[in-house]
């Protein structure tokens, strides 16, 4: 047998003949085809392309060919795998896509269900808005200014002048600090009592910043006052304010009014304005009362008795608080040359203006702390 | 102050249409606060008469008395024949003019009259009392008092009665600032509303006066500072039975006072009409000169109000030989008063007061103020003075009383006139003539400057620099900006223009500022809401909380007149506050509750100096300003939480977990985060809180607060729920540890190499200072560090530990190889071991 054996013919290798590999490649696909689901896939898959399956093992038979023999034999044998991974894949492609479906139906879920598993949190309204009005200001170039609510009466009274008879340092409305050293277990502080006191308007820090710093002065003071008021439906003994003081160079009460102007536009919003009525603050001279116009009926409330609004109670103007040009003697008080400068002043209440913008009826839900009354303001106002 | 319209048209033409709403309006915008505009007798109509009773009829068999009345309302009725009336009242007899409303009208409060069967009998009408009418309830003896209105016999039955008791008015209210005294009078408020009209006034003080002379009534002011005007007259014959006529009645009713007798009613009036207090004396009880002075020690006196009182030497006194005899410009004196007219039974004779000393006197407000508030005892005249009283017109108001004595009274004036004056020069102030321009930022222009300081009754002389000089009513004008605020005021307020100041640029929030914002957000995020709760407290939340009696936090600023003598104090830690919140809520109803607070707590030294007394007429020195700053505590801003319930609740999700001390160490952490420091957390026995639970929190070396679960006696005793846990921190001190800015870390893109170890120590070792170790012992490598578990057991051994790290390793440049992270690692555990006595689990 030197010589190669010319009878040789694949047509008799029994497993090389083309209808025998045709055979196998029709198996192979209709067992893909009737593979129910990926694992069955997997196991037609393993029979009919793995290493022992008839067309792998039809394949290691080219190899004895003759070599005239081998070319043709390969070709048949590659088109059938060809044509079985293809099918294979096909079918598999199929099978995903119907399983994952399945899956995704089976994996819905009611995406309605509440999840209240990290309750939020909120801020106090009183600090958010108070926190809001500032930024107007800031905006404009004020800065925050800050000082202590235990506060001597200089500060509080006498640089602001209100003299020693003032009504206002009366125990009516005033909380006077104990004076006495220690004694056991309580002390108070300062030799003669009334000498310091809870801090009746945030003013003092007014004089605190005029006396820091060099003119020109704008500064806000938020912050927290006390007055001896009962706790009801509309006072509180502990409340907030707002103050603003500017002073500079040939400031003027047309300046103030267009700050205020200015401040209630931004917080309530286009179109609003304020109106000033003489007033008298020992602080301010001259004085005024600023009313803001109602926000609620823009004042169309006035005179018509149809549409009655209970925010402003039909007077179609809301008071704010009070204002005025800085006295020039608490200018003198401070250090600053009144024939200089001159400044404008004015506070309001941040309960009260809270109360307005969010049509809360009691004080009290204000104070209490409930958190059913803070939570609904959340983050920012 | 209250003005009724038709007084204040006797001294300023108003329109005739002119309501008070209207006169409302001008006022307001110049400056007066007029609250409200009352409608007297508002739906009142008549026909309403005066009537005369014929004769009573007593029906009986009721359960109370009842009158059955023939009154005369002369033709008012349209037959002339007397009225049939059923009366309830009993306080009129036969022949008594009486008010009458007949058939067909109507009562204030729609109260229609008609013809009605009552008590048996037919009531043709009703026989009036004064609140029925809306008179007010102070009412005169003389008109009924309290019951029917009986009037003075000169008025003919059938008179319109709606007009003699002149009972439909408007009275405008006024809430008068403490720089208008003037306005609490006719005269000032009738000024205001001349100068809103522009119309001219009818000055009801230009009146003729006597010039004073030598025989009045002896006056000695001993002192000139707190009496520099007092004048004194005489009226003498005055007939102790007159009654003020009506409508005398009606402007005090009006004005809100009550009738007491002519006298009184007449000095009242006055002071009413012109401003100026007044006060009467029995000239016959009157024990020689009358005298002002200060009281001397020891001194008392019964004032009008029967009190009597104990005098201060600082007290301004009225005084006659007997001693005191009034509180200048407060009260008179009972001993001195007026008489009532009392009838001898006998002889018919008449006994009351017949010679009135009328002084008028002007005091100084302090001294006037100091007084009133000593003695709680604040009136009209007090209220006037304090005020500030126009020391001219006290002339013409005795004289005005005068006239009237002599008048109503019957009085005769004595010839002399007392004025003990101690003369001051008028007040002048010079401003530029465009001073008010300046301050309003408009143009008014000389010419309107001038003029509206004319109408305040300013004396104006000069050109560019105006001289001022102030009316002797207007004690409140000193500075330019009091003539400025003039000026604006009558221009009107509403026509200033609106304009922005240029500002320099501002430098934003402060660090501390943006902070506490930083703070409240993220625990807000966290789930916290945020309280802001009153700082009172007193000795028992104190007691609750569990402090010993040296505990720093007992040593409070406490108030002198506290709202709540049980809360007398400030608070010097935010717990109480924020602990009384959660009891509220929970008591609400609320289960799962997270609260904070940030704010300032008082702690005072107890040696805090009195603060000096300084001026006002210059700056402060810096050593001034320090010393003010020494009479103040210590008032850091603190940051506290408090927790209940669940942390997290149960729900569809799974298991939640308790709200418990890790929590509020956490949210220590959350606060050190926001403010850029490291916190370290330390094991701490710290009331209120659980002694095996509480955390003390540190900066660096320095204690900036504490955090657990509470004590649970706490608990009991502040009624709290179960596990409240609680952290409380300086947020001062967190601040001022903060350093620069942060530097950012270098990333690594190197791989990591990540090795576990399990370390057993000794229960009481502070995990923290396990967690130290490692990272120290593992040096630069080590780029994070984890405990994922904490186990102890029988495997471990009694009073022993298992924690176990997973350290993450990483270089910077290169990848690291085992035997280098392991290096590390044993590095780790080796300074474990050394400074904890951590032994490798398994080792
Ligand atoms: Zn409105």
């Amino acid at each position: 047998m030197s010589a190669p054996n010319k009878s040789y013919d694949p047509v008799e290798v029994e497993a090389l003949k083309p209808e025998e590999i045709e055979r196998m490649r029709d198996e192979a696909i209709a067992a893909f085809a009737a593979a129910a689901d990926l694992d069955a896939l997997h196991e037609a898959k393993v029979a009919h392309t793995g290493d022992r399956s008839p067309l792998a093992l039809a394949n290691r038979e080219i190899g004895a060919l003759p070599p005239h023999a081998k070319a043709e034999a390969g070709k048949r044998v590659g088109q059938a795998r060809g044509a079985v991974n293809k099918a294979l894949a096909a079918r598999k492609e199929q099978l995903e896509a119907e399983r994952d479906a399945r899956v995704l139906v089976e994996e819905a879920v009611d995406v309605t269900l509440p999840y209240e598993r990290r309750p939020a949190g909120a801020r106090h309204p009183l600090t958010t808005l108070s926190d809001r009005i500032a930024d107007v200001f800031v905006a404009m170039g004020y800065e925050v200014a800050e000082g202590p609510e235990i506060e001597a009466e200089w500060f509080n009274f006498d640089a602001l002048n209100i003299a020693a008879d003032h009504p206002a340092r009366t125990m009516q409305d005033t909380f006077f600090v104990n004076a006495g050293q220690a004694n056991g277990r309580r002390v108070g502080t300062g030799s003669a009592s009334g000498d310091v006191v809870l801090r009746t308007h945030t003013s003092p820090v007014q004089v605190r910043s005029l006396l820091d710093r060099e003119p020109p002065v704008y500064v806000i003071c938020p912050g927290r006052v006390y007055r001896t008021d009962e706790l009801d439906a509309t006072h509180t003994p502990v409340f907030n304010q707002v103050e603003l003081l500017a002073v500079d160079e040939g400031l003027t009460m047309a300046d103030l009014k267009g700050t205020l102007d200015h401040m209630v536009q931004a917080l309530f919003g286009e179109g609003m304005r304020t109106r000033l009525r003489p007033n008298y603050f020992p602080f301010t001279e001259p004085s005024a009362e600023m009313d803001m116009v109602c926000y609620v009926c823009r004042g169309d409330s006035v005179g018509n008795p149809d549409r009655p609004c209970r925010t402003c109670s039909s007077e179609g103007w809301i008071e704010l608080g009070g204002c005025g040009m800085v006295n020039p003697r608490v200018l003198t008080a401070c250090g600053v040359d009144p024939d200089k400068y001159s400044g404008f002043a004015f506070g309001f209440g941040i309960e009260r203006m809270l109360m307005f913008r969010h049509n809360v009826e009691d004080m009290r839900d204000i104070v209490e702390g409930d958190v059913r009354f803070t939570l609904p303001f959340g983050m920012e106002i | 102050m209250r003005a009724p319209l038709s007084w204040l048209r006797e001294y300023v033409d108003l329109p005739a249409g002119e309501t008070g709403r209207d006169v409302q309006e001008r006022l307001v915008s110049a400056g007066l606060e007029v609250e409200r505009v009352e409608q007297l007798g508002a739906g009142l109509k008549g026909p309403l008469v005066v009537g005369k009773v014929l004769a009573i009829e007593e029906l009986t068999g009721f359960k109370k008395p009842i009158r059955f009345c023939q009154v005369d309302v002369g033709t008012a009725n349209g037959t002339g024949e007397p009225q049939n009336i059923v009366c309830g009242a009993t306080n009129f007899h036969v022949g008594d003019k009486v008010v009458v409303i007949l058939p067909g009208g109507v009562l204030p409060g729609d109260f229609q009259i008609s013809a009605r069967k009552t008590y048996g009998r037919t009531s043709e009408g009703m026989i009036c009392s004064t609140s029925e009418l809306g008179m007010g309830d102070t009412v005169s003896n003389s008109l009924g008092g309290d019951g029917i209105i009986v009037l003075p016999p000169e008025h003919e039955a059938g008179t319109d009665a709606i007009e003699l008791l002149e009972l439909v008015d408007e009275v405008l209210d006024i809430a008068v600032t403490p720089d208008r005294g003037y306005c609490m009078s006719m005269r000032g408020i009738a000024r205001e509303t001349a100068t809103a009209y522009g119309l001219p006034l009818r000055d009801p003080a230009l009146l003729d006066v006597p010039a004073p002379n030598s025989y009045g009534y002896q006056v000695k002011v001993a002192d000139p500072i707190g009496c520099d005007r007092f004048t004194a007259r005489t009226v003498v014959n005055v007939d102790p039975e007159a009654a003020s006529p009506i409508w005398l009645q009606r402007r005090l009713q009006k004005a809100g006072m009550r009738p007491v007798s002519l006298a009184v009613d007449i000095t009242n009036y006055v002071m009413l009409e012109l401003g100026q207090p007044l006060h009467a004396y029995d000239r016959n009880r009157l024990d020689g000169p009358i005298g002002v002075r200060r009281a001397q020690p020891g001194e008392k006196l019964t004032t009008l109000d029967g009190t009597q009182r104990a005098l201060d030497p600082e007290d301004l006194v009225i005084t006659d030989n007997s001693g005191p005899i009034g509180l200048a410009g407060v009260m008179g004196g009972a001993n001195t008063e007026i008489a009532d007219p009392v009838r001898d039974e006998q002889t018919g004779e008449v006994r009351g007061t017949s010679e009135i000393v009328i002084e008028a006197a002007h005091f100084d407000p302090v001294a006037v103020a100091r007084t009133a508030r000593r003695h709680r005892l604040s009136s009209e005249a007090s209220k006037r003075f304090e005020r500030g009283v126009d020391p001219q017109a006290a002339s013409a108001a005795a004289q005005r009383t005068v006239d009237l004595l002599v008048l109503l009274a019957g009085g005769t004036a004595e010839a002399g006139v007392t004025e003990v004056i101690t003369p001051s020069a008028p007040r002048t102030i010079s401003i530029p003539a465009d001073h008010p321009d300046r301050v309003a930022g408009t143009e008014y222009g000389r010419e309107t400057v001038v003029r509206r300081l004319q109408q305040v009754g300013c004396d104006v002389y000069g050109a560019d620099e105006l001289v001022v000089t102030v009316p002797s009513w207007r004690p409140d004008l000193t500075d330019p900006n009091d003539l400025a605020e003039e000026v604006i005021r009558l221009e009107g307020y509403e026509n200033l223009p609106s304009t922005l100041p240029k500002l320099p640029s501002g430098r934003g929030l402060t660090e501390s500022q943006l902070l506490r914002r930083r703070v409240g957000r993220s625990l807000a995020g966290a789930g916290y809401v945020e309280v802001l709760s009153y700082p009172f407290v007193g000795d028992a939340v104190l007691d609750q909380l569990g402090l010993e009696p040296g505990d720093p936090r007992r040593r409070a600023v406490t108030l002198v007149n506290p709202l709540s003598d049980e809360e007398p104090a400030m608070r010097t830690t935010l717990l109480p506050g924020l602990l009384g919140t959660l009891r509220r809520n929970h008591g609400r109803g609320a289960q799962d509750l997270a609260l904070f607070e940030t704010g300032l707590v008082f702690q005072p030294t107890g040696d805090e100096p009195a603060p000096p007394k300084l001026t006002v007429d210059r700056r402060p020195t810096d050593e001034e300003i320090g010393a003010l700053d020494a009479a103040l505590p210590h008032q850091p801003v603190h940051a506290a939480v408090v927790l209940s319930g669940a942390r997290e609740p149960q729900g569809w999700w799974g298991k939640g977990y308790p709200a418990s001390w890790v929590d509020a160490v956490e949210a220590a952490r959350t606060i050190a985060r926001e403010a850029g420091v490291e916190l370290i957390v330390r094991q701490d026995q710290y009331a209120p809180w659980h002694p095996g639970r509480c955390a003390a929190l540190y900066v660096g070396d320095e204690l900036v607060g504490h955090a657990g679960e509470l004590h649970p006696r706490v608990i009991k005793a502040m009624n709290l729920p179960e596990r409240t846990s609680a952290m409380e921190l300086d947020l001062e001190r967190l601040e001022q540890a903060r350093g620069g800015p942060l530097r950012a870390p270098r990333v690594s893109t190197f791989p990591v190499a990540t090795q576990d170890v399990a370390l057993v120590v000794d229960t009481a070792v502070p995990a923290a200072d396990v967690e130290a170790a490692l990272r120290a012992g593992a040096g630069e490598l080590l780029e994070d560090l984890r405990l994922f578990d904490v186990f102890s057991g029988e495997q471990i051994g009694e009073g022993k530990k298992s924690l176990a790290y997973a350290l993450r390793f990483r270089a910077t440049d290169r990848t690291l190889t085992a035997e280098e992270a392991s290096a590390a690692r044993d590095a780790a555990v080796v300074t474990a071991a050394e400074r904890t006595g951590a032994v490798l689990r398994g080792a």
